[in-house]
């Protein structure tokens, strides 16, 4: 599968096309059944390659949280946290509509399709 | 290959000479004068000439090929060179490579350098590319990545910020005592300084995270045999073992739970020693988070509990465990990557007790009878950890 790759895009790309397109998918082993993030090529630590695509369910959890201190004329203050997501895996995101230094470890959040700097991004809102 | 096997590097080789250079701010200096600077004075401290190194092993933030940029420059020409990159840890598996090049008979004499003048050329460099799945959301690396893990890890211990600043204070006081250290003249830290120090990412502010400033410094290695004819107390590598889990903050298995954990467990398992042996401690303290998750890896206390054992400055000059004595990355030096200057601290102490004149320190600074020393190295975002066990001869 691997030996030609023309054609095709590789999963990163896979991945943006699909949030530009407003879906957060991420990537299920079928064998194992089970969920992870970032995407890649194969299960990591395994090496299973048969994958499919499955859009996530958007809900999620604080696992922390940071507060980015930054210039009020650069943008302010920012929000960075890393949410453990439903299906399992874990990835870096901002929560928004919320005060960035307000966001607490075990939140509820969910998933929605904005944009940063212009590139299409997933940002969570506390729920 | 069972243990034993990969025991048998304990005590082949061992450092004898060392040194630092521009340490502070060396303005006018490249990041490779500063190195070279420091190989040249660490090859004179050994008594050994330059036509005899035949191992160069480097990592900067400033070259892509360091290794082979430090031989050219030094006019070198190594049998095996090794410039690999797992951030400010590098320099602590450099030296296991070296010790395993040495055992091998590839080479004879390792030089193992760092240098950088990241302060005067401008504050901190790195040449890390933009990480995939994170850079979009513009962390602040590395500070937002020890935050995440500092946040973390008070919500599940329930650690303040009070016991991240028990850390700095200790370092600074350690600091105090030493000449070289950047902060020496600054006068003491109290919790209070710690904690309204400007935030930079919550809950993480500038006194939570180590100093920027230009460095360079400089091991030489040989083998056991040789080096007992050096002219000063050679120290001997007992154990060094590695181990990383990841590269991004975001596929860290568990903020709070370091590789070091495995670094630190056959490190001093090859040893033969423990923890508790160790005469000194010298951890890559790039946060003051580091050295509470480091203390609880490397099994000086359990996990969760280091914030106890750090009270009371009982890691400070007058306290039960001899940690950072340098003042550490917080209060001593931190010119980007800070891996070789927990090696140099962790072997000039024994030298020290060994009785050769590794520089002044006010009363308190050395300490006295220090046999053993750990060196722990971290690179990346808590990711790459390198654990080395430092002996003098009868320890042997």
């Amino acid at each position: 599968m691997a030996e030609n790759l023309k054609g095709t895009v590789g999963p990163e790309q896979q991945f943006k096309n699909f949030l530009s397109e407003g879906k957060f998918m991420i990537q299920r082993c079928k064998s194992l059944n089970k969920f992870f993030f970032h995407p890649r090529v194969a299960f990591p630590g395994s090496g299973e390659r048969d994958l499919e695509w499955v859009e996530a369910s958007g809900n999620g959890e604080v696992y922390s949280s940071s507060c980015n201190r930054r210039l009020s004329e650069k943008g302010g203050d920012f929000n960075l946290s890393l949410i453990t997501l439903e299906e399992g895996p874990r990835m870096m995101a901002r929560v928004e509509g919320i005060d960035p230094d307000k966001v607490e470890i075990g939140q509820k959040v969910k998933a929605r399709i904005s944009s940063l700097n212009g590139e299409p991004a997933v940002i969570f809102d506390i729920v | 290959m069972d243990q034993n096997d990969i025991n048998r590097l304990r005590g082949k080789t061992a450092v004898v000479g060392l040194a630092e250079s521009g340490c502070g701010l060396a303005s006018g200096w490249s990041a490779m004068e500063i190195m070279a600077s420091a190989v040249h004075d660490a090859l004179d401290d050994a008594g050994i000439k330059l036509k005899e190194v035949d191992g160069v092993f480097a990592a900067t933030a400033f070259h892509s090929m360091a290794a082979m940029s430090l031989s050219e420059y030094l006019g070198v020409k190594p049998k095996f060179a090794d410039g690999s990159q797992i951030g400010g840890s590098s320099f602590l598996s450099h030296i296991l490579t070296a010790a395993m090049a040495l055992d091998a008979g590839l080479i004879n004499v390792a030089v193992v350098a760092y240098g950088s003048n990241q302060k005067s050329a401008g504050g901190f460099k790195t040449i890390s590319e933009a990480m995939p799945y994170e850079a979009q959301y513009q962390p602040r690396m590395p500070v937002t990545a020890y935050a995440l893990s500092a946040k973390r890890y008070m919500n599940e211990f329930g650690a303040t910020r009070e016991d991240l600043a028990n850390v700095a204070v200790s370092a600074r006081d350690w600091a105090l005592l030493n000449p070289r250290a950047y902060t020496h003249q600054d006068g003491p830290l109290t919790i209070n300084d710690v904690l309204s120090a400007r935030p930079i990412v919550d809950p993480l502010g500038k006194l939570d995270c180590c100093l920027v400033t230009d460095g360079g410094a400089a091991v030489v290695m040989t083998r056991s045999d040789r080096a007992k004819d050096t002219k000063n107390t050679p120290i001997y590598l007992l154990g060094a073992a590695m181990e990383h889990h990841h590269r991004m903050i975001s596929e860290m298995p568990d903020l709070v739970q370091t590789s070091a954990i495995e670094s630190g467990k056959r490190a001093f398992s090859m040893s033969g020693y423990n923890p508790n042996d160790m005469s000194t401690i010298q951890l890559y303290d790039a946060f003051t988070i580091n050295t509470l998750l480091f203390l609880e890896d490397l099994g000086f206390c359990k996990k969760g509990e280091a914030k106890e054992l750090v009270k009371n400055n009982n890691i400070g000059p007058a306290g039960n465990l001899k940690v950072n004595t340098n003042g550490g990355g917080l209060s001593c030096v931190h010119p980007g990557m800070y891996g070789l200057f927990v090696t140099l601290e962790a072997l000039r102490q024994l030298r020290n007790a060994s009785g050769d004149d590794v520089g002044q320190r006010l009363d308190g600074g050395w300490i006295d009878n220090a046999k053993l020393s750990v060196a722990h190295g971290n690179g990346g975002v808590l990711s790459s950890q390198v654990t080395n066990i430092w002996g003098v001869s009868d320890t042997l």
